[in-house]
């Protein structure tokens, strides 16, 4: 059965539900759904926990559900590019869970892939690896990380056809194909949907597999900063 | 030439030529601008190799460095998801990572991501580039801003790796670790042995060719 897969923003966001756990591509602004998180600040939900780099910027971005006291949990690399995330995790109404960021895309690509968990040097004998179990492997001090899955994850794309293949652009690509694995209901924010048969098929990072709904882009990230282009 | 802009120099004459580099924030940043930019391949974390510099008319606002500053791509350039790119970085595939440092102790430890005191809500890529770089050269200042020691005998900040760094590069001198420590191969500037050996807190030897030289007296 052929499955329409372009939707309204809206309706993308009606599957998400109070307790939520959610991915969220980008890095910073860059390659972050601005459009999907705006519509995101629309919904009277709370308790997410936001799987992301970073809780976007003050203000922008994953920014704006923080101060609008939605998130519960957020789990990332650097969350010291929004000021704000430390304030609240001080006042105790926001948890942080810390990871290096080649551990918290490998988490993300292992829950994808169906793995159950993978061991790394990365942080031995640092603060950030208290708690984990390690083990000895030909000599070497490895810890464990478990995988990172998602009830929904909301990616950004350069374009995508009909059936939901994606094409990234540049450095936008970053944490989407990742995410877009590892989640139970996945949609992907894109600028362009062009016909099946359109897309260069050696082109294409994220199979269609992967994508359950795609919507248009209407905010986006210029050298002016974040622009609402309209639709 | 500013501190910054002479170590980061000094660090760009450590490289080999056709290196796999990858730079991280402050300092390490600025090495870039005296690469020539045809004989290195410059790898940053969030998804790229091939970084170079882009003129103000040219900025992309979704092509940036890890820093999330506005690059350009290079003839040859590549993009690649981050759980890639972290796995080009861990798999021993970057020759050289090129950091900033806090503190480095006798025992090679770098302490980079974390202030006691101070909320710790960032790592970045720091821990992995640590782990993975098949060499790593710190670039700081020799001392912090109040004067203290940045070469310490054990780290006091949370160390971001147990991995040694192999080259530390300050506005005042270059440390080599040789064997089992570290080994002050080269007085920078105007720097003395003296000097070197007030502001530096963690043990280290003096190379032959300097102790031969000596201080001027």
């Amino acid at each position: 059965m052929r499955v329409q897969k372009h939707i309204p923003v809206q309706q993308a966001v009606e599957n998400v539900r109070s307790g939520d756990t959610i991915m969220v591509g980008g890095f910073g602004l860059v390659g972050s759904p601005l459009t999907l998180i705006d519509a995101l600040t629309h919904r009277d939900v709370t308790d997410l926990t936001i799987i992301s780099n970073n809780v976007g910027e003050t203000g922008k971005g994953l920014g704006i559900l923080l101060q609008q006291g939605k998130l519960k949990k957020a789990i990332g690399s650097y969350f010291t590019s929004n000021r704000e995330v430390a304030q609240w995790y001080n006042e105790g109404k926001l948890e942080l869970e810390l990871l290096p960021q080649g551990t918290f895309a490998e988490a993300i690509r292992a829950g994808g892939a169906g793995i159950g968990g993978f061991y790394t040097k990365t942080a031995v004998g640092t603060e950030l690896a208290a708690g984990k179990e390690t083990r000895e492997i030909e000599g070497e001090t490895y810890l464990l990380e478990k995988p990172l899955k998602a009830d929904v994850a909301f990616v950004r794309a350069e374009k995508a056809d009909t059936k939901g293949n994606l094409v990234y652009y540049k450095t936008a690509r970053n944490f989407n194909p990742v995410m877009a694995s590892a989640a139970s209901y996945v949609v992907a924010e894109v600028d362009d949907i062009v016909n099946e048969g359109e897309l260069d098929p050696e082109a294409i990072a994220t199979p269609h597999l992967f994508v359950d709904a795609l919507v248009q882009s209407r905010y986006v990230l210029t050298k002016e900063g974040v622009v609402d282009r309209g639709r | 030439m500013a501190g910054k802009e002479a170590i980061a120099k000094r660090a760009a004459e450590d490289l080999e030529p056709f290196s796999i580099i990858n730079l991280g924030i402050g300092v390490p940043t600025l090495v870039a601008n005296y690469l020539d930019k045809d004989s290195y391949y410059l790898h940053t974390e969030n998804g790229m190799l091939g970084v170079t510099s882009v003129e103000e008319v040219e900025v992309d606002p979704l092509l940036v460095n890890a820093g999330k500053l506005p690059v350009g791509e290079a003839v040859g350039a590549s993009y690649f998801h981050s759980a890639d790119s972290f796995a080009m970085i861990r798999g021993g595939h970057v020759d050289v990572a090129i950091l900033g440092a806090l503190q480095v102790d006798a025992a090679g430890r770098v302490a980079n991501w974390a202030v006691p005191g101070k909320d710790i809500i960032g790592v970045g890529g720091a821990m992995d580039l640590l782990v993975g770089a098949k060499k790593i050269m710190i670039t700081t200042n020799h001392v912090s801003k109040d004067g203290s020691p940045k070469i310490v005998d054990a780290c006091t900040y949370p160390v971001t790796s147990t991995r040694k760094a192999d080259v530390i590069i300050t506005d005042l001198a270059v440390f080599r670790w040789i064997d089992d420590g570290y080994v002050l191969t080269e007085l920078r500037g105007e720097a003395t042995l003296q000097e070197i050996a007030e502001k530096t807190t963690a043990a280290y030897r003096v190379s032959e060719e300097l102790a031969a030289k000596g201080d001027p007296t």
